[in-house]
Formats: C-alpha cells, sequence, structure tokens
C-alpha cells in the first residue's frame, strides 16, 4: 500500500471552480473526469482545462485521478496521449476490459519514453462496470504493472445485468466480495461503487459500512459532503490502534526473549493477529494519526 | 495560425470566462473585455490572452471575453479551445 485511498472523489473535468477547490475538499484521491461528467460537445474544453489544471493547481498533495474516455475511442485515445505529459498521478479506466488496458498501458509508456517520465510511474485504476469485467478481474488485473486499485462500478454493472440498483445493495454482494477477495490477492486496493444519494447520511454510514466487511479498502465519493463519513469508516479507530500498538510491543519483547508464540491480555497471538495489527498501524500512519519514525 | 471561423469556449459559471472568436479584420489582436474584476486584473486578463494567442501564433483575430473570475490557468484553457476550434 503506497498511498490511503479511503476516498476518491469524483469532480467534473470542466468545471475550474470544482477543480481549482478540489485538493482542499479533504480526499485522499480526486479523479478529474471527463468521461461521464462532460458532454461529447465539451470533450475537448475539459481535457485542455484538465492539461492546464495538472500544471498549474495547487492539490495540497492530494493524489490526482484523470478518469479519461475508452482509451479504444477516438476520445480516449486523444485523453491519454494529451494529458499524459502533465504526470496526473493515475488514469482511471472505465468499461475496463484486458484490451482496454493494454492500449492504455501502451499508449502511456510510449508518451512516458518521449516526454523523459518513468515509465511505469503513472498508475492506473480499471472500473469493473460490466458483468465480463467482474467476471475477468483477475486477468485484467495481471494486464498491466501499473494497475494500484479497481474501482467497482455499480450503476453500469446493474444496468449490463438487468437487475436494478437498490440503497441496500443485495444486488452487488457477489460484486464486491469478487472485487475485495481478488484485489487482496493481487495485493491492490478495492474501491467501493459510489453511493448515489448524497442526501442519506444514514444509509452512506450503512453501504460504506458493507463495502468494508467484505474487504473493500475505499469508496469513491460523488459529492464532498460524503468524504467525512467514508473516512471515519476506513479510518482506524484510536482503540484499534491502541491495540495494535501493544500488540507489537508486546511481539518485540517476547522476540527479545526469543518466544516464537506468546499470550497478550489472555489471549495467544500469532501471525495472524499480529498481520492485522501491522497493517492498522501502517493505515494510522498512511492516514497521519502515527508518526512512522515513533513506530520504530 | 489563421482564424476560419466564429468559436466559442468556456461558460458564464463563476470561476470561468467565456471566449468568443472569430477572423480579424486585419487589426491585429482585437481583444473586448468584460470582467466582474476588470477594475482590479482587467490588465492581467488581458495580458494573459494576448500571450495565450501569441503562443499559438495568432495574428489576426477578434475575440470577445465575458470573465466571471477565472485563475490564468482556466483563462488560457479556454483561448486555447476556442482558438482550437475556429482553426
Amino acid at each position: 500500500m503506497r498511498i490511503l485511498r479511503r476516498s476518491m472523489l469524483f469532480i467534473p473535468g470542466n468545471s475550474p471552480n470544482m477543480i481549482q477547490n478540489a485538493g482542499i475538499l479533504g480526499a485522499d484521491s480526486i479523479i478529474l473526469d471527463v468521461e461521464d461528467a462532460v458532454s461529447i460537445d465539451e470533450k475537448d474544453s475539459a481535457r485542455n482545462l484538465i492539461m492546464h489544471a495538472l500544471e498549474e493547481v495547487d492539490f495540497y498533495g492530494c493524489e490526482v485521478v484523470v478518469r479519461v474516455n475508452a482509451p479504444s475511442t477516438a476520445f480516449g485515445e486523444k485523453d491519454l496521449r494529451e494529458i499524459t505529459p502533465k504526470r496526473p498521478d493515475a488514469f482511471m479506466i472505465p468499461m475496463a476490459t484486458e484490451e482496454e488496458i493494454r492500449l492504455a498501458d501502451a499508449i502511456i509508456s510510449e508518451i512516458e519514453k518521449e516526454e523523459g517520465i518513468e515509465v511505469g510511474s503513472i498508475k492506473l485504476v480499471p472500473i469493473a462496470e460490466t458483468a465480463y469485467a467482474v467476471e475477468s478481474i483477475a486477468d485484467i488485473i495481471r494486464t498491466s504493472k501499473r494497475i494500484e486499485a479497481v474501482l467497482l462500478g455499480a450503476e453500469d454493472l446493474t444496468a449490463d445485468m438487468e437487475i436494478s440498483r437498490t440503497k441496500e445493495g443485495g444486488e452487488i454482494y457477489y460484486a464486491r466480495n469478487k472485487i475485495a477477495n481478488i484485489c487482496k490477492a493481487f495485493k491492490i486496493q478495492a474501491i467501493d461503487t459510489p453511493f448515489a444519494d448524497v442526501s442519506d447520511s444514514k444509509g452512506l454510514i450503512e453501504d460504506t459500512l458493507k463495502g468494508k466487511s467484505l474487504g473493500m479498502t475505499g469508496k469513491a465519493a460523488i459529492n464532498p459532503r460524503q468524504v467525512d463519513t467514508i473516512h471515519h469508516v476506513y479510518t482506524p479507530s484510536q482503540e484499534e490502534i491502541q491495540y495494535a500498538k501493544s500488540v507489537i510491543d508486546a511481539m518485540k519483547e517476547a522476540n527479545k526473549a526469543g518466544k516464537g508464540v506468546f499470550s497478550f491480555e489472555g489471549k495467544m497471538i500469532d501471525a495472524p493477529i499480529i498481520l492485522r495489527a501491522e497493517t492498522v498501524i501502517r493505515k494510522a500512519i498512511l492516514a497521519g494519526m502515527l508518526n512512522e519514525e515513533a513506530m520504530k | 495560425m489563421k482564424i476560419n471561423k466564429v468559436a466559442r469556449a468556456g461558460t458564464m459559471e463563476s470561476s470561468d470566462i467565456f471566449i468568443m472568436v472569430q477572423p480579424g479584420d486585419n487589426q491585429g489582436l482585437d481583444i473586448r473585455l468584460s470582467s466582474v474584476v476588470i477594475d482590479q486584473y482587467g490588465n492581467h486578463i488581458r495580458n494573459v490572452i494576448m500571450e495565450t494567442l501569441k503562443s499559438m501564433n495568432i495574428e489576426d483575430i477578434e475575440l470577445t471575453a465575458n470573465d466571471r473570475g477565472a485563475l490564468d490557468y482556466t483563462i488560457r484553457s479556454r483561448v486555447e479551445t476556442a482558438v482550437k476550434r475556429a482553426l
């Protein structure tokens, strides 16, 4: 895990007002969107605005991802060719398939070489938003070493499946489960689909908890108001951090004493519990809640 | 480069600038600017537009700009888009 992506906030790519304020909205990642948020007549305008924004706007250290149009389309190829020299942190690829990812990777590599950018430094986040993508997500991930996370896109997925999208989300249980599990297998992040009703804060909490309980590591947001709630769910609590620190301290003591297995607070501590504690500590450090030096 | 037709870019939303360009009448860079911050930043906005046009090798153009408080990157971008659409 290089960076935390608890929240990935969509920003319309043709709106200067939203773009220039995106870095102060608190999200871990912002997604400048030149796909669904932009009409066909304005693709050129949004692409150009994003290019200039990447050069001149201060995003205050926020990860900047650009959602391009599908790379196999004329718009998508142009998006990748023109925006890559401006060095976004990552591109989000809609309607992901192996072929779309292969194409995106090849175009980005070509431009990176031309521009003297380290090849492979610009990352990819495919969107699994078709039945095919959910079923083939392992093969899609294998297509490019640039992939650091997968976003589940439930609106398009349920349209593809010809099923209703509900607030309860029972219809996407399988997709969430599969994406989370495969992402974990590849040690990349699984980003949950956005919650569409921005006025329903209780529903957002429940939906975010559901994703987390299945192994999702973050959630996309479509409104800045959703960011705090998502962070609250995906950030370790003080109690979790304290317990994890205690486990790690006890482990260090046990190691000094030459003990492989040890007990802590009356409970036998083994590898899975240590792994869980280390994960909590790593997330807390990335979230700025713990000092890395102090943990050494 | 030569402006061949009328083209527009940008919007009238806050922080944006609406640009309309059309072929010039051999008058050079003819810029007509209105802005909500004309007293404070009028000269600066005009300069950003001029520099952008020069960087695109435009020598003859009639450009109308209606600024709603756009930052420099937005001004540059909207001028570039309008010009590219007019070529």
